[in-house]
């Protein structure tokens, strides 16, 4: 069931629906309890003036451990009852659906740099296809942002030297605002721009009428040869540097014996910041890259090793990371 | 409260000085040590700060009237809205109520000559005008474009406005705020008259207690943060910024450690008055007292534990959003309180509808929006799709309009003839306090609105649709600048032709109103027992009563 509430944006995603209801109850509690005070004192205040003039004062009834419970407990109960559901509505806002498609998303002063996950890139215009489970990943080549679409009821800050994600499904076709929401400097209010919901047939259509380039992951491959990665990181085991094939999602064990998972944090800081946390067995050689490769280059190369344990070509690829660091223990000091 | 000191100030037939009378030079002023003196100066200081912030509004209002911003260029316009911010937050909103009404009336109170430390007292207002100083030159000076908030790496990295200068005032008004905080505590616990335990204490001193709690506990913590970013500005420190392996998101929960239990300083005071208030003119003990005074202690504590409902989508972890958004709901719970607890002062009262009980009525309404919209905003689904947009706006305006300012003009309204020993014209001040009303609610209930249709806060240009609804605004805030401006003339004017209030024109219980109007230099002649609780209407109508009968008539 879809409603269009007066002062609310349009409803175009699978949780404006979720977010409105929310909204709907929230501001009937605010509604019902400021009327609630209001009409107390008013009329407290009507019924008891003095009608002439004097001296007189009130009566000596002044507390009462019965209304003092009572306005304890119904609050508390109502405020937990909104923290509850405002709980279940912010965790389905913080959780992708597994099968979600990432866009890559760079926000410097004063613009949104986008690009699909086919290569095509756009700048401050976003083409989805309705009913699509969307994933931003997002970063900031400067100072923080913050990506807004109020029709999706989604926000999420941009953050530089960070990856933020934020999801969506579009439902309905059509034309968006996108907002930045984080103040960003002087033309911070024209850092603004639209999503394009299509349906899906017009969105191939765009696709393919849009400038081609190599895809994020074929951009990173080309970044990895550049930059000369691939002499340390071999595609086999006996490198310098960890075999990166199937690497990502393993937990691995560090020099110091502590484990992380390789996820998208862990490879940014590992390129921009080696040295600190280096896999077991290996020696800290590799130069930080830092100030070297810029924001979308980061985001480029993670995708890259990302696709390197996407696909189980070569057998070696799929064996667990961490018998990498078994097998060398005996170079650790 | 009964104070045994009446009979003998009838006796004394020649009045002492009142401390206005007590030295007309200016060095009189400047170096006076009498807590009221430097009450004075922090309501005339404060009341500068308040219309210069004002203008700032009033040019923010004016452009967001039109939709393309063509009154004045981006950069302009980013200063004045940070510029509107800082003079509002941190030189009028947190010193106004304590600075003026708290220095005043704190010593009167609870009985004593002066406030525990009157030199450090009179140091802390230098600080603050130091501290305002300082950051009025920054702000005219180049000028600051980076909100009051200061989010590295903007503020640390890019922005080329006087970060350093006014960030430098802000940092010294914080020391001026932790000297009145503890001024404030030990005054509280070491100068109470004869007789003033905890519970006989007016929930006015109550509410500037929890005050101090928060300025000598929270204050260092921004004074701290400041200091980074200046540090971080001026030699690349890399503690905030990315580039340098520092951590932008670390500002955030350093600045909102401070800055929101800094609206429980904002807000404490007022209700504090609005406690004052409401006993005042219902003629009767404020209900619930103990409840209402822990509440304020409550708000106090708790205030410090909820810091990262403002950092919902800006990376802090979803369980971390959790745990603050339950602990932000708690503090729902001692406001709510404190609203039931003086709607049930009135009920059997004896209520004389005067002009500052309009304000305390004021206050109630709409504080209970600011509130409510609160919780709203703690909520994390609902927060999501309103952060950083104008509902926020909306929402701490009428926390910080509607709650604070309301009750600092009703404490002003109901204790200038005590402060002056003049009365207002009341006719101008039931139009202005009408005119606040209705110019509040026009100006900020618009943002709300916009706010959930999706206008982000800090925009200078904006999408056609939200037009109609800033152009109300705006009408608004025109209303409201009228309501703010009358009473300063109602009020200059009633100095010279004002009609003599007398000692007590409210027929109010309470030590202030023990002594003359203006009170003397050293408050009492003859420093009061006190034998009851507070706002004692109820027992002294029957000792009046008691009085006026003789003796051995027993009905």
């Amino acid at each position: 069931m879809n409603f269009q509430l007066p002062f609310t944006p349009e409803q175009a995603s699978s949780m404006a629906l979720e977010v409105d209801q929310l909204t709907i109850y929230l501001v009937a509690m605010t509604a019902i309890f400021t009327t609630l005070i209001g009409v107390m004192v008013i009329a407290f205040a009507v019924k008891y003036r003095q009608r002439v003039p004097s001296d007189a004062v009130g009566s000596n009834f002044e507390n009462s451990a019965f209304l003092e419970v009572t306005w304890t407990i119904i609050p508390l109960l109502i405020v937990l009852v909104t923290f509850g559901w405002g709980l279940k509505v912010f965790f389905r806002l913080s959780r992708p659906p597994a099968n979600a498609v990432q866009y890559y998303v760079s926000g410097k002063q004063w613009m949104w740099k986008i690009q699909h996950p086919t290569g095509q890139r756009e700048i401050n215009e976003l083409h989805v296809p309705v009913g699509q489970p969307t994933e931003l990943v997002m970063t900031s080549e400067d100072v923080i942002h913050s990506f807004f679409v109020p029709a999706f009821r989604v926000k999420q800050d941009v953050v530089p030297g960070r990856t933020s994600k934020l999801w969506f499904t579009p439902t309905k076709p059509g034309r968006y605002h996108l907002f930045c929401t984080e103040f960003c400097g002087v033309e911070h209010s024209k850092m603004i721009g639209t999503v394009v919901v299509q349906e899906p047939n017009e969105y191939q259509a765009w696709l393919a009428g849009a400038p081609a380039a190599k895809s994020t992951a074929g951009a990173g491959a080309a970044l990895f040869a550049q930059h000369a990665c691939n002499t340390c990181h071999l595609d086999q085991e006996g490198g310098r540097g960890p075999l990166l094939a199937g690497i990502y999602g393993m937990e691995i064990e560090l020099a110091d014996g502590s484990k992380v998972i390789v996820d998208e944090a862990y490879l940014r800081e590992s390129i921009l910041h080696p040295t600190a946390k280096v896999v077991r067995g290996y020696e800290p050689l590799m130069p930080s890259f830092q100030g070297q490769v810029t924001e979308e280059a980061l985001v480029q190369l993670v995708r890259y090793v990302k696709s390197l344990s996407d696909t189980k070509t070569a057998s070696h690829a799929s064996r667990p990371a961490t018998s990498t660091t078994r097998d060398s223990q005996g170079a650790a000091q | 409260m009964n104070a045994a000191h009446s009979d003998m100030a009838a006796a004394a037939p020649v009045p002492p000085k009142s401390f206005i009378e007590d030295g007309h030079s200016l060095k009189s002023w400047l170096l006076s040590l009498d807590h009221k003196r430097i009450g004075i100066l922090y309501l005339l200081s404060v009341s500068f700060f308040f219309l210069l912030g004002g203008l700032f509004a009033m040019l923010v209002r004016l452009e967001l009237l039109t939709p393309a911003g063509d009154l004045m260029l981006p950069d302009t316009y980013n200063r004045v809205f940070t510029g509107h911010g800082v003079m509002m937050v941190f030189f009028f909103l947190i010193p106004a109520i304590p600075g003026s009404l708290g220095n005043f009336l704190i010593p009167l109170m609870i009985g004593t000559r002066d406030v525990a430390f009157p030199r450090l007292n009179l140091a802390s207002w230098y600080l603050f005008m130091a501290g305002g100083i300082l950051t009025l030159a920054g702000l005219i000076n180049g000028g600051v474009d980076t909100g009051w908030t200061f989010y590295p790496p903007y503020s640390s990295t890019y922005t080329t406005t006087n970060v350093m200068l006014v960030g430098l005032g802000v940092f010294i008004n914080g020391f001026s705020s932790i000297l009145t905080g503890v001024n404030f505590m030990v005054t509280i616990h070491r100068m109470r008259c004869p007789g003033m335990t905890w519970f006989r204490l007016p929930l006015f001193v109550w509410g500037h207690y929890a005050t101090a709690l928060i300025m000598v506990l929270g204050t260092p913590v921004v004074a701290i943060t400041l200091v980074l970013l200046i540090l971080e500005r001026a030699f690349h420190f890399g503690i905030f910024d990315p580039a340098r392996g520092g951590d932008p998101i670390l500002f955030q929960h350093l600045f909102w450690f401070y800055s929101h239990p800094a609206v429980y300083i904002m807000i404490l005071p007022s209700m504090a008055v609005i406690s004052e208030l409401i006993a005042a003119f219902s003629r009767k003990r404020v209900f619930g007292y103990h409840f209402v005074a822990f509440a304020s202690i409550g708000i106090a504590l708790l205030g410090f534990l909820v810091w990262g409902h403002h950092l919902y989508v800006s990376g802090q972890s979803v369980y971390a959003g959790t745990v603050f958004s339950l602990l932000t709901m708690l503090v729902a719970i001692p406001s709510a309180v404190k609203a039931f607890n003086w709607a049930f002062t009135l009920y059997q009262g004896s209520v004389v509808l005067e002009m500052p009980l309009f304000y305390a009525l004021g206050f109630i309404g709409l504080f209970a929006i600011g509130g409510l919209t609160g919780v709203m905003l703690a909520t994390l689904g609902f927060d999501v799709h309103v952060h950083d947009t104008y509902f926020v706006v909306g929402h701490f305006h009428y926390v910080m309009v509607g709650g604070a300012m309301m009750g600092y003009l009703g404490g002003l309204h109901y204790w200038w003839p005590k402060i002056t020993g003049r009365m207002y014209n009341r006719f101008w001040a039931y139009v202005s306090s009408l005119l606040v009303f209705v110019g509040f609610n026009l100006t900020f209930f618009p943002q709300l609105l916009l706010g959930y249709m999706g206008m982000p806060r800090r925009y200078h240009s904006y999408p056609e649709e939200f037009q109609v609804l800033n152009v109300l605004s705006t009408a608004g805030a025109s209303v409201l600048a009228v309501g703010f401006i009358l009473p300063v003339i109602y009020f200059m004017r009633s100095l010279k032709r004002g009609a003599d209030a007398g000692a007590n024109p409210w027929n109010a219980r309470g030590l202030e109103w023990e002594t003359t109007s203006p009170p003397p230099t050293a408050n009492f002649d003859v420093i009061p027992v006190v034998t009851r609780e507070p706002y004692d209407y109820y027992e002294h109508a029957l000792d009046e009563a008691a009085k006026a009968r003789p003796s051995s008539a027993v009905p």
